[in-house]
């Protein structure tokens, strides 16, 4: 009788699906429920933030410049790029001097971009880190696959840490978003730090005053 | 696979240090990394309380993983990701395979999980005509060489340029002799950004899937995981059940924490949130089980569960820095390998915890607050209660010789604190540590340091 009821639960669980079984071992295993804490009081601060946030930002490999306007990014590209080279941009102010990225063609396309010139909508300036979504990207890929990646913001959207940041950035509406804070890197040969991965070798930061 | 499935931890330690170049060079540059965490945590003053936070949330999503799992389940759903569910590795490996099959897919790129490897991912597709490379620096360099990563966050930690050297100037054809790490790194990006946009499927491993949103977040410093996935026609995903987390506001929580407790940095270069698909892609997440709810019905060690893989606990612990990952024969190396690797195999695992001098320190750094050296401690009750090891005596002896056996000059006065705090780093305050009870001793302790050194000291 008793390995009759056995054989009948292994037989019943068999028909259970993966997805079944293992909710139904979370449910058995888990313990009492434990409440979630309060977060509202991490906070950062405002003072000098422009300036802590440049700071950050050459700690991290990166380059940073505060700029008055567009002009003087161009003057700053001309003379910072090589512009012989193939120049993306999703900024319609940059046309005259860079190709205007598509949202629609095959990413690999981007393959032989040296800059990506592209809007961020604000940055962190605890960790020097930029956000992005696939919106302002143009494409995924670009802030990847380029050489060299610029990125344009306004001083007054640098926010002190990342909980400010997740409070702008809210649920969201993207497909894709991500924080990007400097060139890429690897220290995984003897922990000697390498700029350039497999991402860009170099990232700079246009501050509009 | 080249090590060896025979030997135990102090075995495979003791073939390591051999090398005494080696692992004073793997001690150093451990410990290095270990005082950049203390560096960058020190600038946060609300570091301790942030860690308490995660500890907490990271509570709450062990104690309620069912809701949370079925919300990010239709959350995924909504964004238009596939789902999938594996009991165990076997399960995980053949929805990988059907996925490529489908699309007529034999090549894939893949970036950090610990998870794959501990599946054995590259080795059951390889066996089915599919070449999978990883693409992760450190990793490439491990698969490269047939051997797993000795590091989460630093896969090849153990091994020397001039190695990588030669293993590059052998698979890559560059000139024998070439060691230079910038140079051996840009002959690696062109081989790789090759591979990224000829592969039409990529798998990425998930650092933080968020339940309230359905989306998941990868954090790389190489941009790896990026390149991968946004030239990819099939974009796949394998995580552990574990790594949910319930609000996207809890991600600053997090990511505050992660690359500042692993390497000092205060964030990864890229931190990406996956939600949606791009036009025209396939996105397929796998929840895998692979011995996770087992965990979480033991009550004294389900608190692993709250990791967030930094790789803290490895870089401050004595015993690892100076065994190196690989004579931890399991993926996850280090203390929290050797409190998770128990809950897969007993047997096979009852050595780990013993590789450890239960000074703490792993503890002490730990993001998330995992009790990691109490666990271990208790770890050997478990085992030796069930009959799971032989020698467990021994084994714990091995564990402090090695740590005891660093060349420092420790008799000398001046630098016996240093060496002290490098090699025992939070000895204070901890019970379960031998060396605390003699140094606690309220008349003072019987034998100086040196003695008990000069009668213990390991036979090399
Ligand atoms: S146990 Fe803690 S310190 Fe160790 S890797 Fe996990 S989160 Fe980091």
């Amino acid at each position: 009788m008793f390995s009759l009821v056995k054989k009948s639960l292994n037989s019943a669980q068999s028909f259970m699906s993966s997805r079944e079984k293992i909710l139904e071992a979370v449910l058995k295993n888990q313990p009492q429920t434990t409440v979630l804490p309060d977060i509202s009081m991490f906070k950062g601060d405002k003072n000098d933030i422009i300036q802590r946030y440049v700071d950050v930002f050459k700690t991290i490999g990166g380059s940073a410049f505060i700029v008055d306007n567009l002009d003087s990014v161009k003057d700053l590209i001309n003379e910072h790029f090589d512009v012989t080279k193939r120049i993306v941009t999703t900024l319609p102010e940059l046309s005259d001097s860079a190709e205007l990225i598509s949202a629609t063609v095959d990413p690999h396309t981007y393959e032989d971009v040296e800059l990506a010139v592209i809007r961020a909508p604000f940055s962190v300036a605890e960790n020097g880190a930029v956000w992005l979504t696939d919106e302002y990207m143009g494409q995924r890929i670009i802030p990847y696959i380029c050489q060299h990646l610029a990125i344009i913001i306004t001083a007054e959207s640098i926010v002190p840490t990342l909980h400010e940041a997740y409070e702008k950035i809210g649920l969201g509406s993207y497909g894709f978003g991500g924080f990007i804070g400097g060139p890429s890197k690897t220290a995984d040969i003897e922990q000697a730090l390498v700029l350039g991965a497999h991402g860009p070798l170099s990232m700079t930061v246009f501050i509009l005053k | 696979m080249k090590q060896s499935e025979t030997k135990d931890h102090a075995g495979l330690a003791e073939d390591f240090i051999k090398d005494e170049e080696r692992v004073n060079w793997h001690d150093g540059a451990l410990w290095y990394i270990r005082e950049k965490r203390d560096i960058a945590s020190k600038q946060i003053p609300e570091w301790e309380q942030l860690r308490e936070a995660a500890s907490k949330i990271k509570s709450n999503v062990i104690s309620n993983l069912h809701e949370y799992l079925l919300q990010f389940e239709a959350n995924l759903t909504k964004n238009g990701i596939i789902v999938h569910w594996a009991q165990n590795a076997q399960e995980h490996n053949e929805i990988v395979y059907s996925i490529l099959k489908a699309k007529e897919i034999n090549q894939m790129v893949k970036s950090k999980s610990m998870l794959t490897e501990e599946c054995h991912l590259n080795e059951y597709l390889g066996e089915r005509g599919i070449d999978v490379i990883n693409s992760d620096l450190g990793e490439y360099i491990q698969q490269i060489d047939n051997e797993p990563p000795s590091h989460i966050v630093l896969p090849c930690i153990h091994k020397r340029k001039e190695e990588i050297g030669e293993l590059f100037h052998e698979h890559l054809g560059t000139e024998k002799g070439l060691s230079d790490p910038t140079l051996l790194t840009r002959v690696a990006r062109k081989h790789l950004r090759n591979v990224f946009l000829t592969r039409r499927a990529a798998l990425t491993g998930v650092n933080f899937a968020v339940a309230e949103t359905g989306e998941y977040v990868v954090c790389t410093n190489e941009g790896n995981a990026d390149m991968g996935a946004h030239l990819s026609e099939v974009q796949i995903a394998s995580m552990g059940l574990e790594k949910i987390i319930p609000q996207k506001k809890h991600l600053g929580i997090f990511l505050r924490l992660l690359a500042r407790s692993a390497t000092g940095q205060p964030i990864t270069i890229y931190s990406s949130h996956y939600k949606k698909p791009r036009k025209g892609q396939e996105m397929h997440l796998i929840l895998v089980d692979a011995g996770r709810t087992r965990q979480l019905g033991r009550t004294d060690f389900r608190d692993s569960l709250k990791c967030i893989k930094c790789g803290g606990c490895m870089n401050t612990c004595p015993v690892y820095r100076k065994s190196g990952g690989l004579s931890y024969h399991n993926t996850i190396s280090g203390p929290i390998g050797a409190i998770l690797a128990p809950n897969l195999d007993m047997k096979k695992h009852a050595d780990l915890p013993y590789a450890s001098t239960l000074c703490g320190s792993c503890s002490n750094v730990c993001p998330v607050k995992i009790n990691i050296h109490e666990q271990l401690y208790k770890w050997r009750q478990v085992i030796v209660k069930e009959g799971c090891a032989a020698n467990t005596k021994a084994l714990g002896m091995k564990a402090m010789a090695w740590t005891l056996s660093s060349p420092g000059t420790f008799t000398n006065a001046g630098k016996a604190g240093r060496w002290f705090l490098h090699n025992i780093p939070f000895v204070v305050n901890n019970k379960l540590n031998p060396w605390y009870k003699q140094r606690d001793m309220p008349e003072g302790p019987k034998e100086s340091f040196a003695e008990w050194y000069a009668k213990n000291e390991p036979k090399r």
